[in-house]
């Protein structure tokens, strides 16, 4: 996918006009924010305190080990009849994948929801080699129609309206008029199941992989990623290297602590264990099952301070819960991965100078932080960008030269109290909304600017101290 | 990162974070940079509540701002030039209290982060760090009052906007709330959204105006949404809040915990 993160502002801007836009993502991830927390708290909310704990302690003690589950993973997975590739990054991954084709004689591949997919840009390889890709998860199917990216990690549609989706059936598959969401949905199945019957290949992601057992764990809820991972005779499946876990125990927990974070389910419609491809007294199920393991830029995430960003289960909890994430959808951040999470992501795995403004699209408010079930501590590794940024040199120089005079009145008494003094003066004698420049004058856009005391609190101490002596 | 946190699971880093009795030691009072300039009347109004309560305030002159602005925008090496300065303004304070969720988030939680490689700045950073408290946590938790018995002169009713530091860094939500709650007079309601940032974020609220806007224009639609008097404990979500306000011409709404806790306690009687 195209990296367009460092034309956030102008395009939040824009985002920020649709209305229509505002509504569905409000709406969405307001939903999806309680969900998150009538869930986790069923038991109460110390118990949904303490999973959140647990989770996070297991993913990071897992990450620790990483090297090691990897390996485990490999051979038990072997063991199973499925075969492992490896993939340092998005080109060989693209390459592994077109090359299973080609041995398999492929010419169509079902997939089911994959956000790794996007990253690599897997649909499009495969495409520029002459194979038909269609995307069977319910959301995905619907912006494979209308070309346009996901919006959201788990609710990948969420910045469209049902009317919208009405207007996009009808015009790219025929279906009769209705504004029936049910019979929408009932309508895309029918067309769906043609692919599913004549594919040669099904593609998926994984949200975990079980090193213990060499198992490959998928959440979902709409039936498709079923059919994907057993109709066609080939199964491959991408997988981030930081999505190895270590144990059965580890994957209850998780699993738990993913679908009420990621939808507000107690436990997702399907969950799907997949521990090889088809034995001979198996009566349906795929012939080769693979596994392809993709780092594309996580072991350096690995080796740096970053390490806890590989933790994310991508259930997309601080999208729902972040305040900006619910202005303006997920478009105006440019990558694969929006919201708070992917303000961390999209600079670390494209180079912040890259993603510039993202580390800066947060006001550290903290509520990413609060909802992540394994307590990832988002907003400070947008902290350390931001600094990262600076020390590179990639920072306004209005700000810069603005800090270095700030940071003089700062750090002396007297250049503090002179500057608050002439502050007041200036601000209160001349009319300073009409004459402040470009960044400064798109604050007065919706807020008044402050006026100064007439007199500091410094002052007044002074003043008080002198009448009480 | 990775051991960071699991050592701190184990209780390691929150045992270094427990702060001592601070009853019966002279306070020194950290103003912030904003209040200091913008409302100074609020800063009185809490060094009167706190010695109201029997606390010997003293006021370190010369002191700043605690660098957070550089610091949140990256310019790690101004705001410990700014921090260093804090250092040494309050280096022989026996306990901090500041009317800010914010600042003391910043004294408290960042300056050991600022000072990883100085070890002597780090020391000193950790020691104010153990003995620096907020305002009302400060009366509720530290000296264990939680009724000022203060009075209103008539029956109003109050809401809290919850600011972000306060609330997610230091874990501020009821103190404020029983301090008020115990008013005679004053009745506590809960403000829509009270938890949802108002944008402000520092440089955020310049850098992306426009996003920063919009979330304002859901905190100010919620504040008017009740008749209450809406409070906060942080006066850089007052002045946007109240900047937001005033803007859209209907007045600036907010008021800071401190000011209606002075005046309450000068009703008393």
């Amino acid at each position: 996918m195209k990296l367009q993160a460092n034309q956030f502002i102008d395009a939040a801007r824009i985002a920020l006009q649709d209305d229509t836009l505002y509504q569905s993502v409000k709406k969405a991830t307001g939903k999806a924010y309680n969900g998150r927390i009538s869930t986790m708290s069923e038991t109460s909310p110390e118990h949904g305190q303490a999973m959140r704990q647990h989770a996070a302690y297991a993913r990071r003690r897992g990450l620790m080990g990483l090297p090691d589950l990897l390996e485990l993973a490999e051979q038990r997975l072997t063991e199973n009849g499925v075969t492992v590739l490896w993939a340092v990054d998005a080109a060989e991954a693209c390459a592994h994948v077109q090359q299973l084709a080609n041995e398999h004689g492929v010419q169509k591949v079902v997939k089911s929801k994959s956000m790794l997919s996007e990253e690599i840009g897997l649909n499009h390889a495969l495409e520029e080699a002459g194979i038909t890709v269609v995307e069977t998860d319910l959301g995905e199917y619907i912006l494979q129609l209308s070309e346009e990216a996901p919006s959201h990690i788990v609710t990948p549609v969420i910045h469209k309206s049902k009317e919208s989706i009405r207007d996009l059936f009808v015009e790219k598959i025929n279906m009769p008029l209705t504004d029936e969401a049910a019979e929408m949905a009932r309508f895309a199945r029918q067309v769906l199941r043609e692919d599913f019957l004549t594919a040669d290949m099904g593609i998926s992601g994984g949200n975990f992989v079980i090193a213990e057992t060499g198992t490959l764990c998928l959440a979902t809820n709409e039936g498709n990623a079923r059919m994907v991972t057993t109709m066609p005779h080939v199964h491959v499946a991408v997988v981030g290297i930081e999505k190895v876990i270590e144990s059965l125990e580890v994957y209850a927990m998780l699993a738990q602590v993913l679908s009420r974070s990621a939808t507000g389910q107690k436990m997702t419609v399907y969950n799907h264990m997949i521990n090889g491809p088809r034995r001979p007294d198996d009566p349906d199920g795929p012939e080769h099952v693979v596994v392809v393991f993709v780092d594309n830029g996580r072991s350096r995430i690995y080796g740096s301070t970053y390490a806890e960003a590989l933790a994310c289960i991508r259930c997309g909890a601080c999208l729902n819960a972040c305040p900006i994430y619910q202005q303006m959808g997920g478009h105006a951040y440019g990558w694969v991965y929006p919201g708070p999470i992917g303000s961390v992501v999209t600079p670390l795995l494209n180079g912040p100078e890259n993603a510039s403004p993202l580390p800066h699209a947060s006001s550290l408010c903290g509520a990413c932080k609060e909802a992540c079930p394994v307590d990832i501590d988002i907003p400070r590794m947008l902290l350390e960008l931001r600094h990262d940024l600076v020390e590179m040199g990639v920072s306004d120089i209005r700000f810069d030269v603005g800090m270095q005079a700030w940071m003089r009145g700062m750090t002396s008494q007297m250049a503090f109290m002179l500057g608050s003094k002439a502050a007041s003066i200036t601000l209160r004698a001349l009319p300073i909304e009409k004459m402040l420049p470009r960044p400064l004058s798109g604050w007065t856009d919706h807020r008044e600017f402050p006026t100064f005391a007439p007199k500091t609190f410094h002052q007044l101490w002074k003043e008080r101290n002198n009448e009480q002596s | 990162m990775l051991k960071s946190y699991l050592s701190e699971l184990e209780g390691n880093l929150m045992a270094s974070l427990k702060r001592d009795d601070p009853r019966g030691k002279t306070v020194s009072f950290f103003v912030t940079c904003m209040i200091d300039t913008l409302h100074p009347e609020t800063g009185m109004a809490a060094v009167e509540v706190l010695e109201h309560l029997g606390c010997k305030v003293v006021f370190p002159k010369g002191q700043t701002c605690c660098g957070q602005p550089a610091f949140n925008g990256g310019y790690w090496h101004e705001a410990r030039q700014v921090a260093e300065h804090y250092l040494d303004i309050f280096d022989d304070a026996e306990v901090i209290v500041t009317p800010s969720g914010s600042c003391a988030t910043m004294v408290i939680h960042e300056f050991p982060r600022l000072f990883t490689d100085d070890r002597e700045r780090l020391t000193q950073a950790e020691r104010l760090a153990s003995i620096t408290w907020e305002f009302t946590e400060f009366i509720v938790e530290g000296l264990g009052v939680t009724d000022l018995g203060g009075k209103l002169a008539e029956a109003c009713n109050f809401a809290f906007h919850d600011s972000c530091h306060g609330l997610r860094h230091m874990g501020l939500k009821s103190a404020a709330r029983t301090l008020v709650r115990n008013i005679e007079n004053a009745e506590v309601v809960e403000l829509p959204a009270a938890d949802v940032c108002c944008g402000f974020g520092g440089l955020f609220s310049v850098k992306m105006s426009e996003i920063s806007g919009a979330m304002l224009d859901e905190k100010t639609a919620a504040i008017c949404s009740t008749p209450a008097q809406v409070l906060g404990g942080d006066i850089s979500c007052i002045v946007h809040i109240n900047g937001g306000l005033a803007k859209q011409h209907r007045g600036e709404r907010m008021l800071h915990i401190a000011d209606v806790l002075a005046r309450a306690i000068k009703q008393e009687g």
